[in-house]
């Protein structure tokens, strides 16, 4: 009985390490599991990485009053802007949605067991950019209204 | 009496001004609230004009440059589906004249809907639009009850797909944004794009405090009216030949 106790704890850590493996998730040195986190694009973040992990959730929301309530949408803590750089690509090419478990936000909120529900009402992947037919163009459009009341 | 009015209203002036410039001030030095003046006396007041005489009956354009702009996606029960803009067709009995309204939120300079919001979810911005924060939201329809054009819709089920730069879910109540993702990138309402683009030009957009703007013009030149104006609610958008 003494003998095989060693045994099957070994047994149980090398099954554990393979389905961690398998599932995509590191053991580092601390022996704490990790989540697996896409890249994003470019260089670097709008702010520091260990910065927006801690904060992300506030500069968020101190710049939704902004835009919301000022029209005040040149600010680089934007949600948008956080999926055109964050987008991970599924199967068929497109960015996967939050529905799937590889969409950047749920790699580490369902790690964490933390909710998300800005995606209830917000897109979770970036959109079509306009056509050019239906695309702002403020200077055209005060010349154009000029000609229409000519 | 008359001599004392001036002199009056000019001290509550100063205290007007000075409080907003200084908020709150608790004590010297700490200030517990700054209030932005209100930039509506100089900055923009979106409007629209509709030219009704140029609005065929049988033209539903802006509502179809709506739904695709905004993604509004209906389940088929005309009853529940959100609707920000609907065309109403009214008619005349004595000179049998049939028109066909575009109806939008009619973002009123008083707007009752905001007057009636427990949360303040529904508010206008500094250049007129009126919007609901869906943040703040608790889906109560005080405000669908309160707004005398039925321009509101509240959002039964669960939506997928939204629009990346229009936000609606599940709970709260949404109307006409007149399109203000456009129009703070310097654009025009979709409506608006797509009846002077491939429709009949009915629709003018912009901006009512500045006298040089088309629609300032237009409104100083020909005879308009507003739904309802006996309200007091003084929209900003107008109809020609209403």
């Amino acid at each position: 009985m003494a003998g095989i106790r060693p045994f099957l704890t070994k047994v149980i850590v090398v099954l554990a390490m393979t389905i961690l493996a398998e599932t995509g998730v590191n053991a580092e040195e601390t022996g704490v599991p990790h989540p697996v986190i896409a890249k994003g694009k470019g260089d670097q973040c709008v702010a520091d990485t260990a910065f927006m992990r801690r904060n992300h959730m506030r500069v968020l929301d101190h710049q939704r009053d902004d835009t919301v309530h000022a029209g005040e949408r040149a600010g680089k803590f934007s949600l948008k802007g956080c999926l055109d750089c964050h987008a991970v690509e599924g199967t068929d090419t497109r960015p996967v949605s939050f529905d799937s478990p590889q969409h950047f936000c749920r790699t580490c909120h369902d790690f964490a067991a933390v909710q998300v529900d800005c995606f209830s009402c917000h897109a979770s992947r970036p959109g079509e950019k306009p056509t050019a037919r239906f695309r702002h163009d403020g200077g055209d459009l005060t010349a154009r209204l000029r000609e229409a009341v000519k | 009496m008359t001599g004392a009015q001036p002199s009056n209203s000019g001290r509550r002036r100063f205290f007007a001004r000075a409080a907003a410039a200084a908020g709150l001030v608790l004590a010297p030095g700490v200030v517990l609230l700054t209030t932005k003046a209100k930039a509506a006396a100089t900055g923009p007041r979106w409007g629209l004009l509709i030219d009704l005489n140029k609005c065929p009956i049988d033209c539903s354009e802006c509502v179809t440059a709506c739904n695709d702009e905004n993604g509004l996606k209906g389940h088929g029960r005309p009853l529940t589906d959100a609707q920000w803009i609907r065309k109403v067709d009214v008619r005349d009995p004595a000179s049998k004249r049939e028109w066909s309204v575009p109806v939008m939120c009619q973002h009123c300079e008083h707007p009752p809907c905001v007057d009636v919001c427990p949360t303040g979810a529904s508010f206008q911005r500094d250049d007129g639009i009126v919007l609901v924060d869906k943040h703040i939201c608790i889906g109560c329809r005080y405000c669908m009850m309160a707004c005398p054009y039925k321009a509101r819709s509240f959002i039964h089920e669960d939506l997928t797909d939204q629009k990346p730069h229009a936000p609606r879910g599940k709970g709260t109540v949404e109307s006409c944004t007149l399109c203000v993702h456009r129009i703070d990138a310097g654009g025009q309402p979709a409506c608006v794009e797509r009846c002077q683009g491939i429709a009949t030009g009915a629709m003018t957009f912009g901006d009512l405090n500045d006298p040089d703007s088309a629609i300032a013009r237009r409104v100083a030149t020909y005879a308009t009216r507003r739904i309802r104006d006996d309200l007091g609610l003084a929209p900003g958008v107008y109809y020609q030949g209403l």
